[in-house]
C-alpha cells in the first residue's frame, strides 16, 4: 500500500465531517472519490495532505506513520496536493511557477529542463515568461497540474482538476492523467462522472462523512446503496 | 549582468560623488546610505517576504546600543563592538521572530509593535546606562577603527558606502537565489508554498532574522559614524520611518530603499526651513502613498519600463 | 500614609483612569469590530477632544461651567465629524484593507499630531473643572482608647472625579443601549457579523462604516473632553491612551463591548494599584509585554475572524 488511513476522523466544533474511514490505495492505481458536496472529501484529502489536522485516527504513507508530521514534510517525502480552487502564483510568471514547484528535487541547471519537460507535457510551452494570473482559466489548471508533476511525486492528490474545463480541455486532461499513471499514483476529488467511469481503476464513495461504498466502475455503477444515495439523489451532480 | 551592471554602477557613482559633493550634502549622502541599509533589511522582510513589521526600530536600537554599550561600559574598540551590535540585531530579531511568526497579518504588526515599545521603554528604564532619552556621545577617540578616524568625514563616508554596497549586493543576490524566490511566493501565496513542501515558517524566521542582522548593522554603524546613541533610535518613530521610505521606494525592489530614503530625507530636509512639524510631512506622504502609490517610485519603473528589475 | 488608605487613594485614581479609559477603548474596539480596522489614529482623536476642549473654553472664558458644557458636546462632534471625512476620503479608497488601513492611519496619526503643533502648539494647557469641590475621605485606625474615625492629610478626592465617573457610567450604557436596542446598532452588528450579507440585505455598509468610524472617534474625543481638567491638554498626549485601549481590547476581546468594559476597569484598577509599587516605566513595559504575548498565544480567541 502506498497510502493508507485507519480510523481517521475530524471534527470541527463538534460537527462530523468525516468519521473513522479506513482507505487504502495502493501503488500505480489511479483512484477516484466522489460524493455528494459536503460528503466529507476535501477534508479528508486535507488531512491525508497535512493541511487539516485530523481528532482521531492515522495516515500511513509508504509504511510510515506521517499522522504528526507537517504538510510540508509529507510533501518531501513525495506526494503532491492541487487546489479545488487555482491557486498558482498570479504575479510570478508561468516557469518561476514551475521552477518554484521544481526546486525541491531540482538543482541548479536541471530546473530549467523540468520547466521545459512539463509545459511540454501539459501543452503550455509557449507560455513560459507569460505572468501566471494573466492565463486562461483552463490554462491555470493545466499549470497547476504541470506544478503537481515537477514535483516528481509518488502520490498526486487532485482536488477537482476539471472544474470549470470546457470539453475540449477535459479530453486532453484525461489523456495527461493516464499518462501520469505510468509514474504516479493518483488520487482524484472529482465530480465529473465521465471523467471519473472513464479514468479510474477504483472509486470510492463517501457521504455523510464515512465511506458508502468502494469498487470498480462497473461495481460502483450497479450499487444500489450508491444509486439511492448519491447518484439518483443528486442526478444534475452524477451527469456532471 | 544588466542587472549587476546598475547595482554596481549606483556603487561607482556614490564612489564619484564623494570627490565632488560639497560637504552639507557629503555628510547628508553618508547619512542616508547607512539609512538606507536599514531600509534594505526592513524590505527584505516587508517587501520580499510580505511580512509588516511595525517593530524593526527594535533591531536599529540593539544594533546602536549592542555597539555603544560596548564601547561606553565594556571599552570595547569598534571592531568588536560593530560584531557585538550585529550580534545583539540577530539575537533580538530571533527572539522576536520566534514569537511573531506565530502570528500573522494584523496581529503580526500590532506584536511588533509592542515588543518594540517594550524595548523602547527599556531603553528608557535603564536609563542609568543608556542615558534615555538624552543618550551619550560616542567620543572620537572610541570611533578609531584600526587607526583610522571614523569622525573624519571623509573616512565616515566610505565607512558607510562600504556598508551600503554589501547590503545591496547581499539583497540583490538573496532576492534571486531559490531562498528568495520562495520569500516572494511566501508573500504571494503562503498555503501553495507549503504544499509544494517548503517549510515556510523556517524561510519567514531566516527573512526575519537577515532582516534584523542587517537593520542591527545599520544602527550599529550609525551611532559609531554620527557619535552618538539615544533612545530616539528605538521609538516608535523609527519602526515607521524604514516602511515609509520602502513605500515611497518601492517595497519589493532592490533599489526602492535607496530611493525612498534619499527622497524623504531630502523632503524633510528642505521642510525643516519651514515648519519644526517635519513628521507632517512623513504623515501626508504616508497617506498619499497608500491611496496613490502602493508600488512605489521603483515599483512604477519595473511596471511601466523593465519588468526583470529585482 | 499607611497602606491602607493609599490603596483606598489608588482605587479611586484607578477608577477615573478606568472610566475614561472604558470610553476610549469602546470606541477603537467598535471601529475593529464592525469594520475590521485599527486605528492607530485612535490616540490622536482622544488629544484632538482636549485640545478643542481647551479652546472652547478659552473661547467662553469666566464662565467655566458653560464652557466646558460646550465641549462636552461640540469636541465630539467635531472630532467625529472629521473622522466620518477621513473614512470617506482614506478608508474607503483603500476599501478597508487590513494592513494598507493601518498605515494609512499612521500616516494621519502624524498629520493630526503635527497640525495640532502647529496650530496649537508644544505646551500643555488646562482647562478649569465646572465644579472641583474637595471630599476628604474618613479612615478607621486601632488608637490606645480602640478604634477610631480619622482624616488621614491627602486621603480624599473631588467632586469632578466622581462626576467622571458617572459619566462614563451613563455614557457606556448609552453606548450599550444603541447597540443591543435601536435600529441602527441592529444594523451595525449585522454589518459586523456578514459584511456581505448586509451588502445582499441592502444595508448602506459604507455609511455604516463612516459613521462607526466617526462614533469610535466621538467616544475617545468625549473621554478626552471629561479627563482634560485634570490631565490638561498637549499635543502629544494621545499615545498612552493608545497604548492602554490596544491593551484593554486586546485582552478584554473584540468587538465585545461588556469584555471591552471589564477591560477596563481592570486595567484602570491595576495600573493605579501597580504605579504605586511599580516605576510607571515598569508597569508599562509589562503591559506591552503582556499584550504581545496575548496575541502570540491567543490569537485566535482575541484577535479571531478575519483579522488573524
Amino acid at each position: 500500500m502506498l497510502l493508507s488511513t485507519r480510523g481517521l476522523s475530524k471534527q470541527f466544533a463538534g460537527l462530523r465531517a468525516v468519521e473513522g474511514v479506513d482507505f487504502d490505495l495502493p501503488k500505480g492505481e489511479i483512484h477516484a472519490l466522489i460524493g455528494p458536496n459536503g460528503a466529507g472529501k476535501t477534508t479528508l484529502v486535507g488531512m491525508i495532505s497535512g493541511r487539516i489536522a485530523p481528532t482521531a485516527g492515522r495516515v500511513l504513507f509508504d509504511g510510515q506513520d506521517i499522522t504528526r508530521l507537517p504538510a510540508h514534510r509529507r510533501m518531501r517525502l513525495g506526494m503532491a496536493y492541487t487546489f479545488q480552487i487555482t491557486s498558482v502564483f498570479a504575479r510570478l510568471s508561468v516557469a518561476e511557477n514551475v521552477a518554484l514547484a521544481a526546486r525541491r528535487r531540482a538543482h541548479g541547471g536541471q530546473v530549467n529542463a523540468v520547466i521545459d519537460e512539463v509545459l511540454e507535457r501539459v501543452g503550455l510551452p509557449d507560455r513560459k515568461d507569460q505572468e501566471a494570473g494573466d492565463l486562461a482559466y483552463g490554462h491555470q489548471r493545466l499549470l497547476e497540474i504541470a506544478m503537481g508533476i515537477a514535483q516528481r511525486p509518488r502520490l498526486l492528490i487532485l482536488d477537482e482538476p476539471t472544474q470549470g474545463l470546457a470539453e475540449g480541455e477535459i479530453e486532453g486532461f484525461k489523456i495527461l492523467i493516464r499518462d501520469l499513471a505510468q509514474e504516479a499514483t493518483i488520487l482524484l476529488i472529482e465530480h465529473n462522472m465521465h471523467v471519473v467511469m472513464e479514468l479510474a481503476g477504483r472509486i470510492t464513495v463517501m457521504n455523510f462523512g464515512a465511506v458508502l461504498a468502494e469498487g470498480t466502475p462497473e461495481q460502483i455503477r450497479a450499487s444500489r446503496e450508491v444509486q439511492a444515495a448519491y447518484l439518483g439523489g443528486t442526478s444534475d451532480a452524477a451527469a456532471g | 549582468m544588466r542587472v549587476y551592471g546598475l547595482h554596481a554602477g549606483l556603487i561607482a557613482l556614490l564612489l564619484a560623488l564623494h570627490f565632488v559633493l560639497p560637504a552639507y550634502h557629503h555628510g547628508n549622502l553618508a547619512r542616508v546610505m547607512v539609512l538606507a541599509s536599514y531600509a534594505m533589511g526592513y524590505n527584505l522582510l516587508f517587501g520580499y517576504t510580505g511580512l509588516l513589521s511595525l517593530g524593526h526600530a527594535l533591531f536599529f536600537a540593539a544594533g546602536m546600543y549592542g555597539m555603544g554599550l560596548g564601547v561606553q561600559h565594556l571599552g570595547l574598540s569598534p571592531a568588536p563592538a560593530l560584531l557585538a551590535g550585529l550580534g545583539a540585531g540577530a539575537v533580538v530579531s530571533a527572539g522576536l521572530a520566534a514569537l511573531a511568526l506565530r502570528t500573522g497579518g494584523v496581529a503580526f504588526m500590532i506584536v511588533t509593535l509592542m515588543f518594540a515599545q517594550a524595548g523602547y521603554l527599556t531603553v528608557l528604564y535603564f536609563g542609568a546606562y543608556t542615558r534615555g532619552d538624552e543618550g551619550f556621545v560616542i567620543q572620537q577617540a572610541q570611533r578609531m577603527l584600526w587607526g583610522i578616524d571614523l569622525s573624519d568625514p571623509g573616512n565616515r563616508y566610505l565607512a558607510a558606502l562600504i556598508l551600503f554596497g554589501c547590503c545591496l549586493m547581499l539583497s540583490l543576490w538573496l532576492v534571486r537565489a531559490p531562498f528568495g524566490r520562495v520569500l516572494v511566493a511566501i508573500r504571494e501565496n503562503e498555503e501553495r508554498v507549503r504544499m509544494l513542501g517548503y517549510d515556510v515558517f523556517a524561510h519567514k524566521f531566516a527573512a526575519m532574522v537577515i532582516s534584523g542582522t542587517m537593520a542591527g548593522a545599520a544602527g550599529a554603524a550609525y551611532g559609531l559614524l554620527f557619535g552618538y546613541a539615544g533612545a530616539t533610535f528605538a521609538s516608535v518613530q523609527y519602526s515607521i520611518f524604514p516602511l515609509l521610505w520602502v513605500l515611497l521606494g518601492g517595497a519589493g525592489t532592490v533599489l526602492g530603499p535607496f530611493i525612498g530614503t534619499l527622497f524623504m530625507f531630502y523632503l524633510i530636509d528642505l521642510s525643516s526651513g519651514i515648519t519644526t512639524a517635519y513628521m507632517l510631512i512623513a504623515g501626508v506622504a504616508l497617506v498619499l502613498l497608500t491611496l496613490f502609490a502602493p508600488q512605489g517610485l521603483m515599483g512604477e519603473v519595473r511596471r511601466r519600463l523593465w519588468r526583470g528589475l529585482p | 500614609m499607611d497602606l491602607g488608605p493609599y490603596l483606598v487613594l489608588a482605587t479611586l485614581e484607578g477608577a477615573v483612569t478606568a472610566a475614561v479609559l472604558a470610553l476610549t477603548a469602546v470606541g477603537l474596539s467598535l471601529v475593529f469590530g464592525v469594520m475590521r480596522v485599527v486605528n492607530i489614529a485612535h490616540g490622536e482623536f482622544f488629544m484632538l477632544g482636549a485640545v478643542i476642549a481647551w479652546a472652547i473654553a478659552q473661547a467662553v472664558a469666566g464662565y467655566p461651567a458653560v464652557g466646558f458644557a460646550l465641549a462636552l458636546v461640540a469636541a465630539p462632534l467635531i472630532v467625529g465629524a472629521l473622522a466620518v471625512a477621513a473614512d470617506m476620503t482614506i478608508l474607503k479608497r483603500l476599501e478597508y484593507d487590513p494592513e494598507r488601513t493601518i498605515v494609512a492611519t499612521i500616516g494621519l496619526l502624524y498629520i493630526i499630531q503635527q497640525l495640532t503643533l502647529m496650530g496649537y502648539g508644544p505646551d500643555a494647557r488646562p482647562v478649569t473643572p465646572p465644579f472641583n469641590t474637595r471630599l476628604a475621605i474618613p479612615w478607621f485606625e486601632k488608637g490606645a482608647d480602640g478604634w477610631a474615625l480619622i482624616w488621614p492629610w491627602g486621603l480624599g478626592t473631588t467632586s469632578y472625579k466622581l462626576a467622571v465617573i458617572g459619566a462614563a457610567v451613563v455614557i457606556l450604557c448609552a453606548v450599550w443601549a444603541l447597540m443591543a436596542r435601536t435600529r441602527i446598532g441592529l444594523v451595525m452588528r449585522a454589518t459586523q457579523a456578514d459584511r456581505e450579507m448586509a451588502l445582499a440585505f441592502g444595508i448602506p455598509v459604507e455609511r455604516v462604516y463612516a459613521l462607526v468610524f466617526g462614533l469610535g472617534a466621538g467616544l475617545a474625543a468625549l473621554a478626552a473632553v471629561l479627563i482634560v481638567p485634570i490631565q490638561q491638554a498637549h499635543y502629544l498626549m494621545g499615545a498612552d491612551p493608545l497604548l492602554l485601549s490596544f491593551i484593554v481590547v486586546i485582552i478584554g476581546g473584540l468587538g465585545s463591548l461588556p469584555g471591552t468594559v471589564v477591560a477596563a476597569v481592570l486595567i484602570g484598577l491595576s495600573d493605579g494599584i501597580i504605579s504605586v509599587f511599580f516605576s510607571p516605566t515598569l508597569a508599562k513595559i509589562l503591559a506591552t509585554l503582556l499584550v504581545g504575548l496575548v496575541l502570540v498565544f491567543r490569537p485566535q480567541g482575541l484577535f479571531g475572524g478575519r483579522g488573524a
